[in-house]
């Protein structure tokens, strides 16, 4: 009875649920689109003198479905952010296969936006300009790229910002701006590495309302790398849960919740259960923070 | 609804009684104010030098009178432009002097700086050279350099130069090197060249710095241009302010203390404008706090 009333207020029918069971159980493939990152094998050792010191990742093997919205959730030193900084081409790796649209990953991409642990506006320039930066580094058309920039500005709801310096804006609206920039160069994915850690919890609930709405309006691939579990099951599509020393990615959880997902959904049993799983998880790897 | 009734009532009366309130207040701003306090402290010790040394009848000689000071900068400044007994002739030459040095001094100090900040393997090789340099007192060399370079103004200006380029190098070291990883990472993310990284992240990011160290060389350049012209010169103030020791003319060599303290205090100033130019997104105390941390 009251399983059924939920899932009518969540606007689902029992048909549906039928088919997102079934989708749980082939969890080898994540979505149905095509890999657009494809991850094998992957280990890095961060060593002095080429001598092979501490194991940051142990074996990673995954892939991300274009289109798709993956959330990867670990504890503190679990490698993640090590992980998104491979895929960005920041860092490079020691063993393994990494590959985006196909490409094996040496250095940096062009069609790659990375929204860092802190905003890192640059504080002489407008958020404008900020927002602009991409097209100056990539030397894109100037003209179309600041219509492009008032869109994007538009799109994280700070129209009449523009002409503000970094420090005038709240740290929300500073981090909306850098996703902003993150999206000027039109990029494939979306890489973000603990975008709201540094933000209060009412800031952050609305954020993740916010970035929902962005990713849905923009269809950017994005990999979300969070720590904490609700953020993460709110989010992706998919969960991919690391644990820590070394680093390996210990379980991918399907989140087969209807969108847009509001933060109501946090109380239903789905939600309760997968983090409950994510949290089992860590405890099993004796890690819980 | 009593609220609301009260309200206005209290608002007139607010603005009724606060127009002479607000007299008072503002007139208490004034008298309090830094500024004014100043004025009045200068006025006071100008009073008490002029009227107190005669009272107390020190000696002309060694504390000339205010009016004396006025009298000699008056004549001073009265000479014809080349005249080589007047002021301008010789505040022109000292002014050449602390310019060319300061900007020569400091753009090579500059430079050099990035240089160094950049290259890991020359910044190792050099280190113990720009410790053991900045640890001697550059002054010293002053009779040598004369020495090399003669009595004309040339070796005025590389005194100079060498006492403003090791504030500014030292500080832009310390500046390129205290650049934020994360802005390097934000444009190595973007694919940007080494160029783009520098002029976009770390040349702005290090600019607190350099301007701190510029502001050290313009205190720096005046002395360097005096002592200088102490160790040998044909002419600038260092020169005349010697002249006129020799000639018991002490009135004549505080009103040279007046003119050597304008030319810092103009250095000074017209260097914090080209700041808040240059570094207007960065408020002064914010970028002094960024420099002592």
């Amino acid at each position: 009875m009251v399983c059924d009333w939920i899932t009518e207020s969540l606007g689902w029918s029992k048909k549906q649920r039928w088919s997102d069971m079934t989708q749980l159980r082939e969890t080898s493939s994540v979505g149905t689109k095509r890999d657009f990152i494809r991850i094998r094998g992957l280990s890095k050792y961060f060593g002095e003198g080429g001598q092979p010191g501490v194991q940051a990742l142990a074996d990673i093997t995954c892939s991300i479905a274009e289109g798709s919205f993956v959330s990867v959730v670990g504890p503190s030193g679990c490698g993640k952010s090590t992980l998104m900084r491979i895929i960005a081409g920041l860092l490079d790796y020691s063993q393994g296969d990494v590959s985006v649209d196909g490409q094996p990953v040496h250095g940096t991409r062009r069609d790659i936006g990375v929204v860092f642990q802190s905003s890192i506006l640059l504080p002489w320039r407008t958020i404008l300009e900020n927002v602009m930066l991409p097209a100056e580094v990539l030397g894109l058309d100037m003209r179309s790229s600041r219509k492009r920039a008032l869109e994007l500005l538009e799109l994280v709801r700070l129209r009449g910002f523009e002409e503000k310096m970094p420090r005038q804006l709240s740290g929300g609206m500073q981090q909306r701006a850098s996703i902003a920039r993150a999206l000027l160069h039109n990029p494939k994915v979306l890489l973000m590495d603990e975008p709201f850690g540094a933000l209060d919890a009412l800031t952050r609930e609305q954020m993740n309302i916010e970035l929902q709405r962005i990713w849905s309006e923009s269809g950017k691939t994005v990999i979300l790398i969070t720590h904490s579990i609700s953020e993460a099951i709110f989010l992706g599509d998919v969960v991919f849960v690391m644990t820590p020393r070394p680093g390996t990615l210990a379980r991918t959880i399907n989140v087969n919740l209807p969108r847009p997902r509001s933060l109501d959904l946090t109380g239903t049993p789905e939600f309760a259960n997968a983090s409950h799983e994510i949290r089992e998880l860590f405890n099993h790897a004796g890690n819980l923070e | 609804m009593t609220n609301a009734q009260l309200k206005p009532t209290a608002a007139e009366g607010g603005v009724i009684s606060r127009t002479p309130i607000a007299g008072t207040a503002g007139l208490q701003r004034i008298f309090k104010s830094s500024r004014f306090l100043s004025s009045v402290l200068l006025i006071a010790l100008i009073l008490f030098w002029e009227f107190g040394i005669r009272a107390l009848k020190v000696p002309r000689f060694l504390v000339p009178p205010f009016s004396d000071v006025l009298k000699a900068l008056w004549q001073g400044f009265s000479a014809a432009p080349l005249a080589r007994d007047g002021f301008w002739f010789h505040s022109g030459i000292t002014l050449v002097e602390v310019l060319l040095g300061f900007f020569i001094g400091s753009g090579v100090g500059l430079a050099l700086g990035i240089l160094i900040s950049q290259v890991r393997v020359l910044e190792e090789v050099l280190r113990p050279y720009i410790v053991a340099f900045q640890s001697l007192p550059k002054v010293a060399i002053a009779p040598l350099i004369v020495m090399w370079l003669g009595y004309g103004i040339s070796s005025k200006v590389a005194i100079v130069c060498l006492l403003t380029f090791f504030p500014v190098l030292i500080t832009s070291i310390t500046g390129f090197h205290a650049v934020d990883n994360d802005r390097i990472d934000l444009l190595r993310s973007l694919s940007a060249t080494s160029w783009q990284i520098f002029t976009k992240a770390k040349f702005p990011s290090a600019l607190p710095y350099v301007f701190a160290g510029l502001e050290m060389a313009a205190a720096f350049s005046v002395v360097g241009a005096i002592v200088g012209e102490f160790v040998g010169a044909q002419s600038g103030l260092g020169v005349l302010i010697l002249q006129l020791d020799a000639q018991m003319d002490t009135g004549g060599s505080f009103a040279v203390f007046i003119i050597l303290s304008l030319m810092g205090v103009g250095l000074s100033a017209g260097l914090r404008s080209v700041r808040r130019r240059v570094l207007d997104w960065m408020p002064e105390e914010l970028s002094s706090r960024t420099i002592n941390t």
